[in-house]
């Protein structure tokens, strides 16, 4: 019987070993090896993600400009579709049978990847497509509503100054990795320049999934699910009575208006026209293809990024100018025989009584006078040649905010343009120009371009006699004590005495009596003392270009206004009447009666039909 | 008759009896929990698995009664009649059976379905233990050879024919009983090398298990030699021969392996070598040499066999599988899905385990066959290393426990079928807990006792339940 023993103890032995091998591998798939653990988790949990509400745009009184609302999309699941009524699901949403059909194939194209999960069928259907669909839901299994949150304007304004809201492209995601796939970002205007403020923290609901991707239930009751944290809201410097008076005055004409307040660079009033209008942002990606496609560019934000010859109101910085080099005295008289003539040169002007001293020279806007400022600005002895005075004249140009980006708070603010030695030396040749070669220049014409931004900049300078701060359009982040504006006091090259003539000047070019010359008279507000000077920019497409820019009170202004009213005409015709009605209804709330005629003439102005010739 | 029931509860072994009883219950609970739904949260739920389990349990330990009470000396008596009904039943399936799940093995009969190839294990016992049990029976003759390998092929062909691979390899398991009963050690040896080196020379190149296969041969062959120095000059002469060679040839700037592969070039050195060895083994009678260049010679047959055979015998299916398990296929989303999910679940269980009804791998049916083929999974995901091991134990003592029973028969039927059953067992068990932790093949055989499913439930407690008579029986 021996080897039956010896038999069966190997055979023991076998099986042992065999179960050791299995007890060894156990514990290393178990005990030692983690890499198991991490896949499970992987495997079962799904992060939902729960949206943050974003943050409010208010204005400086605290009206709305920017909320949020409920937005409706049509989802399909696949999965779970059966033969529905087609025609009562076409007549809900008004869609063709063919449309309907065609949208189904492509689902049912998609469905291997979709899986178990739920798809939008129909983006952002209307209020009452939603609930006409909720009372028959029943008969279309397999479709169900998403709510979503999209932004909402109460009143139309500007949609270039706030902003919109689009599905985050690869590109971006390239860049800014804590976004995902399908998360919104805003784009353009405060919703860009404010994103990380706005855009608050995105949560999750940590939820236990099958293989399906099918959520089972909330993981340990919700315990590690982390709430969103909701956008902060904003307190703009916008004023939105004035900004929506504004938009009112600039409907049909292209152009820009800014206001500000000049004691504190704080936006009051931005438009673009044509800009975005609001309509058109809650659900932007509709729209994009007609955006781009209009020939008036409503995407571009003239306000900021439109480079525009200044016209006559440069003529006020030539005058500043000259009287810090010395080479102007309030008292210099110049005289004008309808234009500035030198040989064959001839720089025209209007007619108006002469010889005028510097003030009258702001009031009537001569131009001869500014030809001579601004050649004995160029020609001053006391540099070497005209390229150091040309220098000269640039870096005061540049104190006043010119040919730089004067640091608004949306994104896209380009310089202009502000020519200097350099440049002329390239067109002409070293030592090749001379004063009169430049001479277009000390009317606000030729080379250099200023954006709108720079002009209500310029005009505010005007208000301070002499500085300015960082035009600006977020006031407070009141969940963020930390935040403050960015803002800079900048004081210009020139002195505070030199202002007080070109002050009276554009004063007396608003107010002075009919017959006097005044370019601006009909800017003038019963009560209100407003300084102003106009602007014609010489356009070689079309119309000249209309420009205003004006301040007021005189004394403590608390407004400054740029207007620029592309192929508006004279300065006085277009821009002048509307820079005023916005002053007028800033400081009095109201349209004196007396200038009720203007109000609706200038309502009535369309001068679209100029630029779509 | 009352006496004798009493005397069948007073002798039946109730160590195996609660055993498996536990087993059992533990398979109900994991079945529940694989499949578990809170929509559907009664466990008596007949309209889900762990309801229809409840009615095979209770089905089984009704069979489990009325084989105690059925004589245990009609098995013995009956035994080629019992073989040759499962034979029977496993050709009617051929004839009448219905596909379900790529495989033709199950037999509808109205509300009852079962399979054949499930139960043969029984009958196969009960069949081996009649032959081997004849007094004139010797394993040792060809004869004896030839008729228990019969008894185990061709029930094995018939299974194959019905396209269930895995069952049809647990007959492999009857060797255990051969050897137990006499056949040489050197038979199982010899085929479990023969399987190691097919599946080493599916994972490496062939060139590597020839190398592999001539350092053995040379160890063997030190171990035993009268004097070493003659192993140790053919050692040199044959790796001399297979580096120097081509190194030489390359001074002359001619590549050997420009038209020949490198194994090639090993053939072609090791050829005249052995021809010289088998000379000198057969001039000299040097037994051990003789036998152990057949081996080698053998050994390099199968080896290139085995290219063949993977490649133009096995199905894709089975390819796949082995692929899997050899760690060469790592297509996780493909044949390799289960495994890694089952890795992954069993993984996650750690030390203690998620805890009864917690798992989530096998509960959200990331592992494929949760409550069948797969349920060790659950088994390691929600009781953690700890149970696995204590299921592990459980078996392990069950298999000494029928093994000791075995050995306490009196009469040799006993003996052989107790051995069977514990092969059966054995081999379902390690493969299938194998299978799940990826070190043996997915061959699809049920976990016994715990697995999802009415044919192995009853054919497990058939199986123990007869020898638990027969031992009781045993005067």
């Amino acid at each position: 019987m021996g080897y039956k023993v010896r038999q069966k103890n190997i055979i023991i032995t076998f099986f042992t070993v065999c179960v050791l091998i299995l007890v060894i591998r156990l514990f290393f798939l178990q005990l030692i090896n983690k890499e198991y653990k991490i896949t499970a988790t992987n495997n079962v949990l799904r992060y939902e993600i729960i949206y943050p509400s974003r943050g409010l745009i208010l204005d400086r009184n605290g009206q709305i400009l920017v909320d949020n609302q409920s937005a409706y999309d049509i989802m399909i699941t696949p999965r779970e579709l059966e033969a529905f009524d087609t025609t009562g699901f076409c007549a809900i949403f008004d869609l063709s049978s063919e449309r309907l059909d065609q949208m189904l194939s492509e689902i049912h194209e998609r469905r291997r990847s979709i899986g178990y999960q739920s798809v939008i069928f129909l983006r952002q259907v209307t209020n009452e497509q939603y609930t006409r669909f909720l009372e028959k839901s029943y008969r279309f299994p397999g479709f169900s509503v998403q709510t979503r949150s999209v932004r909402n304007y109460p009143s139309a304004i500007c949609g270039n100054l706030l902003g919109y809201i689009i599905e985050a492209d690869p590109s971006f995601l390239e860049k800014n990795p804590e976004y995902r796939l399908g998360d919104y970002i805003g784009r353009t205007g405060l919703e860009e320049y404010y994103e990380k403020w706005l855009k608050g923290e995105k949560g999750y609901s940590i939820y236990l999934r099958d293989v399906h991707n099918r959520i089972k239930s909330p993981y340990e009751d919700g315990e590690y699910d982390k709430p969103s944290v909701p956008g902060k809201d904003m307190i703009t410097t916008i004023d939105l009575s004035l900004q929506t008076f504004a938009e009112e005055l600039m409907h049909n004409k292209v152009g820009s208006v800014i206001a500000l307040d000049p004691s504190t660079g704080e936006i009051l009033t931005l438009i673009t026209s044509v800009g975005l209008p609001t309509k058109h942002l809650t659900n932007f990606g509709a729209y994009y293809s007609q955006v781009i496609s209009n020939p008036l560019k409503p995407l571009f934000n003239r306000a900021i990024m439109s480079a525009y010859p200044p016209g006559s109101v440069f003529k006020l910085v030539n005058g500043l100018i000259g009287l810090q080099e010395g080479v102007l005295k309030p008292e210099t008289r110049y005289s004008c025989n309808m234009g500035y003539k030198v040989g064959s040169l001839t720089v025209g002007c209007h007619r108006h009584p002469s010889p005028t001293n510097l003030m009258q020279s702001v009031m009537m806007s001569c131009n001869a006078y500014y030809c001579n400022v601004f050649r004995s600005i160029l020609d001053n002895p006391v540099y070497e040649n005209i390229g150091q005075a040309m220098d000269r004249w640039q870096e005061y140009l540049k104190s006043f905010g010119f040919g730089m980006r004067l640091g608004i708070d949306i994104p896209g603010e380009l310089s202009g343009s502000l020519p200097g030695t350099a440049l002329y030396d390239q067109i002409y040749g070293k030592n090749s120009w001379r004063s009169l070669t430049v001479i277009s220049l000390s009317i606000g014409q030729g080379e250099i371009g200023t954006t709108p931004l720079q002009l209500a900049n310029l005009a505010a300078i005007m208000a301070n006699r002499g500085h300015f701060y960082t035009p600006h359009l977020v006031r407070e982040i009141p969940e963020d004590p930390s935040f403050s504006p960015e803002v800079e006091r900048k004081e210009v090259m020139v002195d505070e005495e030199h202002f007080s003539v070109i002050v009276e000047g554009m004063y007396q070019a608003v107010n002075a009596p009919a017959g006097s010359g005044a370019t601006a008279r009909l800017a003038a507000i019963p009560g209100v003392d407003l300084c102003g000077k106009t602007g014609t920019a010489q356009n070689p497409h079309g119309e000249d270009h209309s420009v205003f820019i004006c301040f007021a009170p005189r004394e403590n202004p608390t407004i400054a206004v740029a207007v620029y009213i592309e192929q508006g005409g004279f300065g006085a015709s277009q821009a002048a009447p509307v820079a005023s009605l916005l002053v007028e209804k800033y400081l009095t709330g109201q349209i004196h009666p007396s200038r009720q005629w203007l109000y609706e003439r200038t309502l009535e102005q369309d001068l679209l039909t100029r630029h779509l010739q | 008759m009352r006496r004798r029931n009493r005397s069948v509860l007073k002798k039946i072994d109730w160590w195996v009896v609660t055993i498996y009883i536990v087993l059992v219950l533990i398979g109900w609970l994991s079945i529940f929990s694989a499949v578990y739904d809170p929509e559907h949260g009664q466990i008596f739920d007949t309209t889900q698995r762990y309801g229809m389990q409840l009615i095979w349990i209770l089905g089984a330990w009704f069979l489990a009664v009325v084989i105690l009470l059925i004589p245990a000396r009609i098995y013995a008596l009956f035994s080629n009649l019992i073989y040759s009904f499962g034979l029977l039943l496993l050709i009617i399936v051929l004839v009448f059976g219905v596909e379900r799940g790529g495989s033709s093995s199950w037999l509808v009969m109205g509300p009852i379905q079962f399979q054949p190839a499930e139960m043969i294990k029984v009958f196969v016992s009960v069949g081996l233990a009649g032959i081997m049990s004849r007094p004139h029976f010797h394993i040792k003759t060809w004869r004896g050879i030839f008729q228990v390998a019969a008894m185990i092929l061709i029930p094995a062909a018939l299974i194959l024919l019905e396209k269930e691979t895995g069952l049809a390899l647990v007959l492999s398991a009857f060797v255990i009983v051969l050897y137990r009963e006499g056949l040489p050690g050197w038979i199982p040896v010899t085929g479990i090398i023969a399987i190691i080196l097919f599946l080493l020379s599916i994972i490496w190149d062939p060139l590597y298990v020839l190398w592999l296969c001539a350092g053995i041969s040379f160890f063997i062959g030190f171990l035993l030699a009268g004097k070493k120095l003659p192993v140790l000059i053919t050692v040199a002469l044959l790796t001399g021969a297979y580096f120097l060679i081509p190194m030489l040839l390359e001074l002359f700037s001619i590549d050997l392996f420009a038209h020949l592969e490198r194994y090639q070039w090993f053939l072609l050195v090791a050829a005249p070598l052995v021809v010289v060895l088998l000379i000198v083994a057969f001039r000299r009678r040097i037994v051990y040499l003789k036998t152990l260049l057949l081996a080698f010679v053998s050994s390099i047959i199968l080896i290139f066999s085995v290219g063949y055979v993977f490649n133009n015998i096995l199905k894709p299916h089975q390819q796949a599988r082995i692929e899997t398990l050899l760690g060469i296929d790592d297509d996780i989303y493909g044949s390799g899905y289960n495994v890694h999910q089952s890795k992954i679940a069993i993984g996650s269980g750690g030390l203690t385990g998620k805890g009864f009804l917690k798992g989530t791998q096998t509960k959200f049916n990331f592992v494929p066959e949760q409550s069948t083929d797969f349920i060790f999974c659950s088994i390691g995901e929600e009781w953690g290393f700890l149970g696995a091991i204590l299921v592990i134990a459980l078996y392990m003592f069950l298999l000494i426990r029928i093994i000791q029973i075995s050995e306490r028969q009196r009469h040799s039927f006993g003996r052989i079928y107790g051995y069977g059953v514990a092969s059966c067992i054995f081999f379902h068990v390690f493969i299938n807990i194998g299978m799940t932790i990826g070190i043996t093949p997915v061959i699809g055989i049920p976990l016994p006792f715990i697995s999802y499913g009415g044919s192995s439930l009853w054919t497990f407690t058939l199986l123990l339940f007869i020898l638990l008579k027969i031992d009781a029986s045993n005067e």
